[in-house]
């Protein structure tokens, strides 16, 4: 408001009118009372309007919440970053063999499953392998003599989380990222060469810049959908994680348990607030990441 | 072709079938260098070899038989076990009902906004894209009073499983519009339908007899789609107390890992198979629309 009336031709008898009533300094007490007056406004939705607000959003932020949501972000984050490291690596890696090839066919159908389609499916995997009985824990024992995985209760802790969502990211990661990767265009590559650049200094100045956005938006779809994942971890740990999907799900089955239910609500609330404004950015990425993708 | 200009979040669910066919990028152009044949290969054995243990694992895990030995008993055990074959029915039942019910819903809905209303596709698109970013456990949170008021009020209808589909027409929705979306961008429906109106031909009909042929690979791709992700479905049906397939797999895993875990890799290598079929299909239909459109151009 300050800003508008500066310019505009209002202003000089204003000034006028200040100048006559003795000096700057009065001018800014002037202009400072001004805004006093809004006090009454301001206090008044205050009282009414934020407060209620806050002791709303404060009662739902009770520790059980701010733990849930503290656990289930550094998981997805860990993950995201893990998974999108990996996932472009093999990305990359699929989009530089035969564009029709069996690898690549074989890969994106397999990706599309582990993705989409494991939930539970994939704790039976990991306990498998990782499990009391599975296949990499008894190799360890039995065969290279190590106990360090033996007690295989790792795998229902933070650690076990990471490895086993890490899994459904690589694949999600190679879904996404794929086409970016397919988007660079050998020409680019021919113009940076032709000018005598290196093919590090493609990726430096080329490949990297264009595929950045692409890569950072698939890294918050990566974080939301390790947010959002709820069936693999209910199936691998039946009680007692504070991740907040799991969370979600144990105030669903107990709600005999009066305000129970409520925690279940402000959590699920809460995931939406955040995944909302993680997807509005990946939103805004992606519009600036699909110019160079055919 | 995979990211519309519309919308952002569309390639949060991209189209399988167009994938797995996809142009050559810069990859394959160039020759590779050693030090970058090494490294692609370094890479997919590392990433592939994380993939694949834990599968590996499953079919060691599932074939112990006595003493070391090998034995495909949990496999056979697996065609016996009643509640697992209730599972699988429920599931198979509520598939049919999703593909179906999202057919009906999706279908004349994107054909009408591309034709009619294109104004409104974008509206469309967006709100078909959602359910990404509204989680399965939250969407739970807020489905199950409606659920319970269905099981207290319409009677054995309102308390089945199948019920369950109305909710998975919802979860599919952002695959099924990504696969219907590019078929349907592929062909010039516009003047098929304005074709097939000027003939005498109602809506139902234009839509069902006309347009419906012309995107066969996208809603062949979006059936497909739409079952597997029933068969897979666990969040929701666990928490509604339903029991499908994956609940059948999950409360086996307690009394039985064996089999459960056979299970789950039958169901995986079942999956697999149906997007090896997306992409046949998918690929397929691309290059058809190619040769009929290329001569014209």
């Amino acid at each position: 408001m300050t800003d508008s009336t500066v310019g505009a031709p209002a202003q000089p008898p204003a000034q006028t009118a200040g100048l006559a009533s003795g000096g700057a300094g009065s001018r800014r007490f002037r202009g400072a009372r001004n805004y006093l007056a809004l006090i009454p406004f301001h206090l008044y939705l205050a009282v009414f309007l934020i407060l209620p607000t806050l002791i709303v959003a404060i009662g739902a932020l009770t520790t059980a919440v701010v733990d849930a949501f503290v656990y289930s972000i550094q998981l997805s984050i860990a993950t995201a970053i893990a998974g999108a490291v990996l996932g472009g690596l093999l990305a990359w890696a699929v989009a530089r063999g035969k564009p029709n090839g069996l690898l690549r066919q074989f890969v994106i159908a397999a990706s599309g499953v582990l993705a989409q389609f494991g939930g539970v499916m994939l704790a039976f995997a990991f306990l498998a392998a990782f499990g009391f009985n599975g296949l990499v824990t008894i190799f360890l024992r039995d065969t290279l003599h190590l106990d360090l995985l033996t007690d295989a209760t790792w795998i229902y802790g933070f650690a076990g989380l990471v490895v086993v969502y890490t899994y459904f990211q690589i694949p999600l990661m190679l879904i996404v990222f794929l086409p970016s990767l397919d988007g660079l265009r050998q020409e680019w590559y021919d113009a940076s060469a032709s000018l005598g650049g290196s093919s590090g200094s493609f990726w430096r100045h080329v490949g990297g810049p264009i595929l950045a956005p692409s890569f950072l938006g698939a890294l918050l779809l990566l974080f939301t959908n390790a947010f959002s994942a709820y069936a693999t971890a209910a199936a691998l740990i039946s009680q007692g994680s504070p991740l907040a999907t799991l969370q979600i799900g144990a105030s669903l089955q107990s709600e005999v348990v009066i305000g129970r239910e409520n925690v279940g609500k402000a959590l699920a609330l809460g995931m939406i607030v955040i995944v909302s404004v993680v997807m509005v950015i990946y939103a805004l990425i992606q519009r600036r990441a699909s110019r160079w993708v055919r | 072709m995979t990211a519309s200009p519309g919308a952002p979040l569309s390639a949060a669910a991209p189209d399988i079938g167009a994938l797995a066919a996809r142009p050559r990028g810069v990859g394959g152009g160039r020759r590779p260098s050693p030090l970058q044949r090494s490294a692609r290969i370094a890479i997919l054995v590392i990433v592939i070899g994380y993939l694949g243990l834990p599968l590996f694992a499953m079919l060691e895990f599932s074939t112990r038989g006595n003493y070391g030995s090998r034995s495909l008993d949990s496999y056979a055990a697996m065609l016996n076990n009643q509640d697992l074959i209730d599972g699988v029915t429920t599931s198979l039942q509520i598939a049919v009902l999703t593909v179906v019910g999202m057919l009906l819903l999706l279908v004349p809905t994107m054909v009408w906004t591309v034709v009619r209303v294109p104004r409104m596709r974008r509206v469309v698109e967006f709100l078909c894209l959602l359910p990404l970013a509204i989680p399965a456990i939250v969407l739970v949170v807020g489905i199950g009073p409606i659920y319970r008021w269905m099981g207290q009020h319409l009677g054995a209808v309102g308390a089945s499983p199948l019920t369950l589909a109305f909710i998975d027409i919802v979860l599919c929705l952002p695959f099924a519009y990504r696969a219907i979306d590019s078929s349907l961008r592929s062909i010039d429906s516009a003047t098929l339908a304005d074709a097939s109106r000027s003939l005498g031909a109602g809506w139902p009909r234009t839509i069902f007899q006309v347009i419906l042929p012309n995107i066969r690979a996208g809603v062949l791709s979006a059936s497909v789609l739409a079952i597997a992700l029933v068969l897979g479905e666990y969040t929701i049906s666990s928490l509604l107390s339903f029991n499908t397939l994956q609940v059948a797999i999950y409360l086996l895993g307690g009394r039985d890992p064996f089999i459960s875990v056979a299970v789950s890799l039958s169901a995986l290598v079942f999956a697999f198979i149906l997007l090896i079929v997306i992409a046949r299909v998918g690929g397929g239909g691309r290059r058809d629309q190619r040769e009929v459109e290329e001569p014209a151009t």
